[in-house]
């Protein structure tokens, strides 16, 4: 399909098709679709899976009463540390799926395992699965089209963020981008057919580069970039997926992120819109009136037609701040805005 | 993508040269350049009047994906500057040599255009840039 390929952990990757902002515009207005079977699936049975679950995960699982519902949730560290952002579906009471970064392949499956075994909670990971994404306000449609009798029927009237199993398939009502769509798990031998059959319904492929921005427009973290092992949830603008009640649900990393609650937190995830010219970058540095702070994801925005990023900056900043990111040994002159910057198509600024 | 122009001559740091038969240059980057680095989204020009020298950076070209420095191919004065691309800066990727063209340039000494790279050298250093 002539996509340039790229390296990512280890997968080879296409970053895009043709045009990278072509492709952006494409998901945003109609529908698009993303080969992105490197993410790690694993499936947790048996044992005491909500027992496990509720000290695994910052978020909590009783959040969700009936089968098929999903959760985003970061899983972190004794220090409140973010290891992994990941959503968990639960299918049934013997059975949680979740879906977690490539990058952290080894090191999840490792800290899941061993946190497991009190629990009598069986580990299962599916590399012999592969994840389409088809997303846009056209997606749902499309993934009607291109699936047979129950499965569409199944599909069409899934509810957002709730999935759904037909035999070998797994549909769920997520993604990655602020639009509708479905993120699709199957085995591999039946991907292609899928895929094939998408395309021939009218669904674009798209690479990691769309991915990205379409996400960062959607007010999206990327782990790695916004959040990693080094911050908490609360640092990273993720302190809406952590479940502080019941106050008697001991997750991992409960104590530091109270403490930190207690003690006020120093520093804080804000969005970015470069008034002057130029691209935002990862890595430049935000100059703010009550300190320093660093751009954590910066990219353009195809929506927007302007550049826009995450930063990490002092938490005295506000919305509607003026700031100075130093780009190229020049300080460019950026706002503070709420995120998400897009959802369904149209500017949240 | 589409071959090196004949007509036009290479640096290696993948800026394009056309001699004008008016003793100006016309400075463009190369298709080559243009699908490194993807959609453009900004491109920063010099100003009409600069001097520049010969490999001294002078623009900055930029894409969803990175910033790339545009660098003088010979020294000599700016006297003209593409103000389409302040707009339209995805002209760069449609039509690197011809509408997409950045800057013109009076050398200070014309000479030195031709010690660049004809379209043959230009093209084995691409082939040897990918391996």
């Amino acid at each position: 399909m002539g996509a340039k390929i790229v390296d990512f952990g280890g997968w080879d990757m296409p970053l895009h098709y043709g045009s990278q902002v072509e492709e952006h515009h494409k998901v945003r207005q109609a529908v698009g679709m993303f080969d992105v079977s490197h993410m790690t699936v694993v499936d947790l049975t048996n044992g005491d899976l909500r027992g496990f679950l509720r000290v695994l995960l910052a978020n909590n699982v009783d959040k969700l009463p009936t089968p098929g519902k999903a959760l985003y949730t970061c899983m972190l560290n004794q220090q409140g540390g973010v290891l992994d952002d990941l959503i968990v579906y639960f299918l049934t009471e013997k059975w949680f799926r979740l879906v977690v970064n490539a990058a952290t392949r080894k090191k999840d499956l490792a800290w899941i395992t061993g946190r497991a075994l009190d629990f009598k909670v069986n580990v299962i990971e599916r590399p012999e699965l592969a994840m389409i994404a088809v997303q846009g306000p056209e997606a749902r449609a499309k993934v009607g089209e291109a699936l047979e009798n129950e499965a569409r029927k199944a599909a069409s009237g899934l509810e957002p963020f709730s999935a759904v199993t037909i035999g070998e398939l797994f549909i769920a009502r997520t993604g990655y981008t602020g639009e509708d769509g479905c993120e699709i798990i199957l085995p591999a031998d039946t991907a292609l057919a899928l895929w094939q059959n998408l395309y021939d319904a009218g669904v674009a492929p798209i690479g990691l580069g769309a991915r990205d921005t379409l996400r960062l427009e959607a007010g999206m973290n990327l782990y790695g970039a916004d959040m990693d092992e080094t911050t908490t949830p609360l640092e990273a603008g993720l302190a809406w997926t952590v479940a502080w009640e019941p106050v008697t649900r001991k997750f991992i990393g409960r104590e530091r992120l109270e403490k930190q609650k207690a003690q006020g937190v120093a520093r804080k995830l804000v969005g970015l819109v470069l008034e002057g010219k130029g691209v935002l970058r990862n890595h430049q540095t935000v100059h703010c009136e009550s300190g320093e702070g660093e751009i954590t994801s910066g990219s353009f925005s195809p929506t927007l037609n302007e550049s826009i990023a995450f930063g990490r900056v002092p938490a005295a900043v506000q919305t509607g701040d003026r700031c100075q990111v130093e780009m190229r040994d020049k300080w460019v002159e950026a706002r503070v805005v709420k995120y998400p910057f897009v959802r369904n198509g149209k500017s949240c600024l | 993508m589409s071959k090196a122009p004949a007509d036009v001559k290479y640096t290696k740091s993948h800026e394009w040269v056309k001699p004008m038969p008016d003793g100006l240059v016309t400075v463009g980057i190369t298709d080559h350049a243009q699908d490194l680095l993807g959609d453009m989204v900004f491109v920063d020009l010099p100003k009409v009047g600069a001097k520049v020298g010969a490999g001294k950076d002078c623009a900055v070209v930029e894409s969803v994906k990175a910033a790339s420095d545009v660098y003088a191919p010979v020294a000599g004065e700016i006297v003209e500057v593409n103000n389409a691309l302040a707009d339209a800066p995805e002209i760069v990727n449609k039509d690197p040599y011809g509408k997409g063209w950045l800057f013109r340039l009076k050398p200070d000494d014309r000479g030195e255009v031709d010690n660049l790279l004809d379209a043959a050298a230009y093209e084995n250093l691409v082939a040897s840039e990918k391996h």
